[in-house]
């Protein structure tokens, strides 16, 4: 089971009222290589995979559930001074006649989330190179969108995102190793 | 809506906030190098700092963790603002 904690992982800032980087952000928190599918991806593929590396995958999509309460963070602070017209002229029209303020699963244009995002193959080899891949097509969108934000505040926030997909890729490689040693070890004896 | 919060309600968030990422970034190391003793050592040492500044801002700020992990004032005080994003 998991236990709620009052309190981020990191600190959320933001600048000012953006809807427009808002609208951006959301790309990371129902996007295909946002946090959500991230989350998801990893906790699910735990049932199948050796027991070496359940440990690791439960604890990161933990962090990824972190990760999307910073993100949801972002885009409420970033939108909750917003009037309408600000709203449609940050290409928010559509989300507000649907939403009004409310957050909802969906990427940059729009689109709702789907389980179609992630894959569990149950390879264990299959389902790790998907996690890795997945944390660098997430820390790439991190840094597209640190390129289109000129907030500070928010950008703190996000390269903090963006490295953390970093180690996330990194434990991930050494697990794939941890992996291929066991197989190497039963192959010998 | 959010009440105001005093500065040292985000002075003490903000360490415990530090001690914890020092503790999820062990744990994540230690879950591909399990053998590391020195890992282990700060590991569990800061487990105990983090348990000592839960304790202080709990006592000031109200519990910290929902199910019973924190304990309660009277009335029951879990459901009290600021929730993360009010902050």
């Amino acid at each position: 089971m998991w236990y709620y904690e009052k309190k981020l992982q990191y600190p959320v800032k933001v600048s000012e009222c953006n809807p427009m980087l808002a609208k951006f952000l959301i790309e990371q928190y129902g996007g295909a290589d946002g946090e959500l599918s991230a989350a998801l991806r990893y906790l699910n593929q735990r049932y199948s995979i050796p027991d070496k590396v359940v440990g690791l995958l439960t604890d990161i999509g933990t962090e990824e559930f972190a990760h999307l309460e910073m993100i949801a963070t972002m885009v409420y602070k970033l939108t909750k001074d917003a009037t309408p017209e600000q709203m449609k002229a940050a290409g928010l029209g559509a989300h507000y006649s649907n939403h009004d303020k409310a957050l909802y699963y969906e990427n940059a244009a729009g689109t709702p989330w789907t389980a179609a995002y992630i894959t569990a193959k149950g390879d264990p080899i299959a389902d790790l190179y998907e996690d890795i891949a997945a944390e660098e097509k997430a820390r790439a969108t991190y840094q597209w969108i640190i390129n289109l934000s000129d907030d500070p505040d928010l950008n703190d926030g996000l390269k903090f995102l963006r490295e953390r997909e970093i180690i996330h890729s990194l434990r991930f490689r050494e697990a794939v190793e941890i992996l291929i040693e066991e197989r190497d070890r039963k192959k010998i004896f | 809506m959010a009440k105001q919060v005093p500065k040292e309600f985000y002075q003490l968030l903000r360490e415990i906030q530090e001690v914890d990422f020092v503790l999820l970034e062990l744990n994540l190391y230690l879950d591909t190098h399990p053998d590391d003793y020195d890992a282990i050592e700060q590991f569990n040492n800061f487990s105990q700092r983090s348990r000592e500044l839960k304790i202080n801002f709990e006592q000031q700020f109200g519990p910290l963790m929902g199910f019973g992990a924190s304990y309660s004032n009277y009335p029951f005080d879990w459901g009290n603002t600021p929730w993360p994003w009010q902050v």
